[in-house]
């Protein structure tokens, strides 16, 4: 897929909470084709030392409006800068890059996976594989009812189920607790989260036999393949969680599960 | 539109533009963003005999203007650059060079000697400074025997372009300039990385997986644009300068201070594009002062 760097025009920044922000990006020319579960470098501009881009994963595409939305966790000082941007504001990003999430070839039982901010590219995820009839199921899980985000729009998209820490939403604990595990038996799963919560979905998915991938996060300086910075441990060596990742599935990964 | 072809020995360039090695892989990952022939030079990723999985993960902090890697020379050794990555990248219409490196002299000089069989590379830039990997790299950049010693018995195997990458890890940059010169060197480029150390306080542990790691960016140029104009007055062969290079101005800097032509390095992270976009603020500033050719301001600094 080509890749461009592009000026965004910022349409709008609204912050689901306080940790979050929502940037819904728009282009003069028609957006270029973007996979799910494929990410941008944004460029930070207006911090004194933030010198790399931001790998952010793509939230959602809009074609009818010519819209890609990020959903942004606020961690560092990059974030923190890029969370400032407002509406009518310039971005310069790079994408679409990596190499996104495994669309199923026949209709069939799917599981996304999402643990906090790593709910973002499951949105998109969902919208793709409604549009080839392919009807998701959701497993989102929070620290509480706040940290769920974007939960109307799954809702639009497939069943959705949820578990938080306090209780505060759907079943309490962490995902790979929630009932629908027991209920259903999915053919794929996907996921994107933190750590933790990925390696307990693999070893799940692999005691039961399951299809899994998961989305990695590892520190990045490039993006584009060139530096073998953000490098993950693989069957067949270090791989670039940019060019051949950032989703691998579970069998290529050296993961203790 | 002025003159902006200048050589490094019997290398040609179109323009004095070369990307660092390390910071643009092969040169096809940045084809989407730039016209590739229109960089002076491309110098490829890290190249040993056998080959290295580098070094574990995290290999990467960032710092205040600048960042810190550990990578130590991952790539798939010199049978399967020939093999592989040499017919997909050798009708690139610029000059495309491999950094080439190595624990041992033998090693070395089994890399450089492959090379020279490659007829579409005209040059390698031997790596004495990589400050990753546990033995030879910079080991033997940070002496002058110990330059004198790989270079010598790379001269006697490769026979095009020789361009030797010096660490900045030393006390006096330009005695081992001048000793590499002694030995035939065509060119030397610096700087390589300083070693670095970020640490983690709450873990009270570094941030990157070998503790310690080459600092690049912006934050080292005038570290760098110092120990490119101290090497140039001290050799007679062309200076390669590279470090912190972020845009035109930035490359003009080396060139003024004595440097033949300029690497890009980390700045292509921050902006594929930038190579191009600095070859043609060059010539634009050039332009602008009525200078028709670039060797008016190489090495043109006035003293203070």
């Amino acid at each position: 897929m080509k890749k461009y760097i592009l000026d965004l025009t910022v349409r709008e920044n609204t912050s689901p909470h306080e940790k979050y922000v929502l940037l819904k990006m728009t282009s003069d020319q028609p957006l270029p084709e973007m996979a799910p579960g494929q990410f941008a470098e944004i460029r930070i501009d207006g911090s004194q030392s933030t010198l790399l881009r931001r790998p952010i994963s793509i939230n959602y595409v809009d074609y009818e409006k010519n819209e890609v939305w990020f959903l942004v966790a606020k961690v560092g000082e990059g974030t923190r800068t890029l969370a400032k941007v407002k509406a009518g504001d310039t971005v310069n990003v790079v994408l679409p890059l990596g190499n996104g999430f495994t669309m199923p070839d026949s209709p069939c039982k799917v599981l996304l996976v999402g643990g906090g901010v790593g709910t973002a590219p499951l949105l998109y995820f969902g919208k793709c594989l409604r549009a080839k009839g392919i009807e998701p199921t959701f497993l989102l899980g929070a620290r509480s009812a706040n940290d769920l985000l974007q939960l109307d729009m799954f809702e639009q998209l497939g069943k959705v189920y949820t578990t938080t820490e306090d209780g505060s939403h759907g079943e309490k604990g962490f995902v790979t607790q929630h009932s629908i595990l027991k209920q259903v038996r999915f053919d794929q799963i996907s996921t994107c989260g933190p750590k933790p919560m990925m390696v307990s979905v693999a070893r799940y998915a692999k005691a039961e036999d399951i299809c899994c991938e998961v989305s990695l996060e590892n520190k990045m300086a490039c993006g584009v393949g060139a530096c073998l910075c953000c490098v993950e441990s693989t069957q067949k060596g270090h791989k670039c969680v940019c060019t051949d990742g950032p989703v691998f599935n579970i069998k290529e990964l050296t993961w203790q599960i | 539109m002025a003159n902006l072809s200048v050589n490094i020995g019997d290398l040609k360039l179109t323009n004095p533009v070369m990307t660092a090695s390390g910071t643009f892989g092969y040169g096809r990952e940045f084809e989407d963003f730039v016209n590739l022939e229109e960089i002076g030079g491309i110098i490829v990723k890290g190249t040993t005999l056998n080959h290295r999985e580098g070094n574990a993960y995290p290999r990467m902090v960032e710092t205040p203007s600048g960042m810190l890697n550990c990578v130590g020379l991952q790539n798939k050794g010199v049978d399967y650059f020939c093999k592989n990555i040499y017919p997909d990248i050798k009708d690139i219409n610029t000059n495309m060079i491999v950094n080439v490196s190595g624990s041992t002299v033998e090693d070395y000089v089994a890399t450089a000697e492959r090379i020279n069989e490659l007829e579409k590379i005209p040059a390698i830039e031997l790596n004495i400074s990589c400050p990753n990997v546990k033995s030879g790299g910079m080991a033997f950049g940070v002496t002058c025997e110990g330059a004198a010693e790989v270079v010598r018995a790379v001269r006697k195997a490769y026979k095009k372009t020789l361009i030797v990458k010096l660490s900045p890890n030393v006390t006096d940059i330009a005695s081992i300039a001048k000793t590499v010169e002694g030995e035939g060197a065509d060119s030397v480029s610096l700087i390589n990385t300083l070693m670095g150390m970020v640490i983690d306080i709450e873990k009270r542990q570094p941030m990157l997986s070998i503790n310690t790691g080459g600092m690049s960016g912006p934050a080292v140029r005038p570290v760098a644009v110092r120990m490119v104009w101290q090497v140039a007055k001290a050799v007679q062969i062309p200076v390669v300068g590279l470090g912190g290079i972020m845009n035109a101005h930035d490359a003009i800097e080396f060139l003024m201070a004595g440097a033949t032509a300029i690497e890009i390095g980390t700045a292509n992270f921050v902006d594929p594009a930038v190579t191009v976009k600095v070859k043609n603020g060059i010539n634009e500033w050039l332009d602008a002062h009525g200078i028709q050719d670039i060797h008016e301001i190489i090495g043109a600094l006035k003293d203070y």
